[in-house]
């Protein structure tokens, strides 16, 4: 079965997919939280160094690691749009950015309530911690610039290049633990493999996989928003029937 | 080259560039992104003079001493190669122990010894249950005997 892609590429299409993926995606979120929060809270059992202060991994771990991933997405929403002039693309980075800043602000925010008891410090000016609080103001500045700019398309275009070349602290946040010492401890999921008991393995990966499902929800959920805003002098939007009653 | 290749093109190369100038500003600026110096560091004295830094390394087995009056704790940071003998008053974290890391901001007083303002621990990325590392344990203390055995001269 052959499917063309680029058919998705418009907002008139995308607009309906978006909506029939939403509810299958939101409801197998809710479904995974609930599995992950499971086995996170009842079935893994204590850290022989941490004692239960480690189970804020099970949020930590997924929120950081969305909230790099959807700062990649966004960038390379934001290029494709500066190549190929698709509305959609721009419309999809815009969408991606709160829900990217959210996640950065979750890490940042349980990664204060772990650190505090284990490390003894809230905060501290580390390049890991450091690095990922530029990722929230990258995020937060997308949304200004954006948002300063009355004209869509030039706003577009403006918060697509601070997207592009944000991308770089991507790697920098990754690698940081590797490249320069710092208080925070190195990767537990490495591409060689995972320093980490079976069952705490599965209760992280389950928290990712519902980040993820709930990321996806929301930003096709608000991407239809942006559609029927941006569209809305369109003939295809007035012929859409929860506008025409 | 087509205007879209032509972008593209652009972007790739505003990348490359913004990765380049990005790479050595963070390589020139490394000691400062650093958070911490290593007790060899120390000895090499590559810290700055007269301030407060940061050590940082492992609690030394068997250095955790206190003072009676039940809030000075001496110890020694080891990165294996140099020490540094650290004094601090203070309430410590949980996970301060012997062998495990630790990082500390304070000065290195003419008597060779860091007064220590702040001292928090650092763990690692490891997660296991408290039996998987008891038997981790056991099964070090097994080969580093069996080491042992292997390596001493046979009597008789």
């Amino acid at each position: 079965m052959a499917i063309n892609w680029f058919k998705y590429s418009a907002p008139t299409t995308f607009y309906g997919l978006a909506g029939k993926l939403i509810p299958w995606l939101a409801v197998s979120a809710v479904i995974l939280f609930s599995i992950g929060l499971y086995i996170g809270f009842y079935v893994a059992p204590v850290d022989a160094q941490q004692g239960e202060f480690y189970r804020i991994i099970f949020i930590h771990v997924p929120a950081s690691i969305l909230s790099m991933f959807l700062y990649l997405v966004l960038a390379g929403y934001a290029a494709l749009g500066l190549i190929f002039k698709t509305r959609l693309s721009a419309m999809m980075a815009s969408a991606i950015a709160p829900t990217g800043a959210l996640f950065a602000f979750i890490s940042l925010w349980t990664g204060a309530l772990w650190g505090k008891p284990m490390w003894g410090a809230w905060w501290m000016w580390d390049a890991r911690l450091t690095s990922e609080l530029i990722l929230l103001f990258l995020y937060l500045g997308f949304i200004a610039l954006h948002a300063s700019i009355d004209d869509p398309r030039r706003a577009d275009r403006a918060a697509a290049l601070l997207a592009i070349v944000g991308s770089v602290n991507v790697p920098i946040i990754y690698f940081s633990v590797k490249w320069w010492n710092t208080l925070h401890q190195g990767s537990t999921i490495k591409f060689t493999g995972t320093s980490m008991h079976v069952a705490m393995q599965q209760a992280m990966f389950t928290m990712l996989a519902a980040c993820w499902l709930y990321a996806a929800a929301v930003v096709l959920t608000r991407v239809r928003s942006i559609i029927l805003e941006r569209e809305r002098n369109t003939a295809w939007v007035a012929e859409l029937p929860e506008v025409k009653q | 080259m087509k205007p879209r290749q032509k972008r593209f093109a652009f972007i790739a190369v505003g990348v490359a560039g913004v990765s380049l100038a990005v790479g050595l500003v963070l390589y020139s600026l490394r000691g400062n992104v650093n958070l911490y110096f290593t007790p060899t560091q120390v000895f090499n004295n590559e810290v700055p003079q007269g301030r407060s830094f940061r050590i940082g390394g492992l609690v030394e087995e068997g250095s955790i001493k206190r003072d009676k009056d039940g809030l000075t704790t001496n110890f020694v940071i080891t990165d294996t190669h140099k020490k540094i003998p650290v004094t601090y008053k203070g309430i410590l974290p949980d996970l301060f122990k012997e062998g495990k890391g630790v990082v500390a901001q304070g000065k290195v007083e003419a008597d060779g010894v860091m007064h220590a303002e702040e001292v928090l621990a650092k763990h690692d990325e490891n997660y296991m249950p408290p039996e998987a590392a008891d038997a981790l344990k056991k099964a070090d203390a097994a080969n580093a005997a069996s080491n042992a055995a292997a390596s001493a001269p046979v009597a008789k």
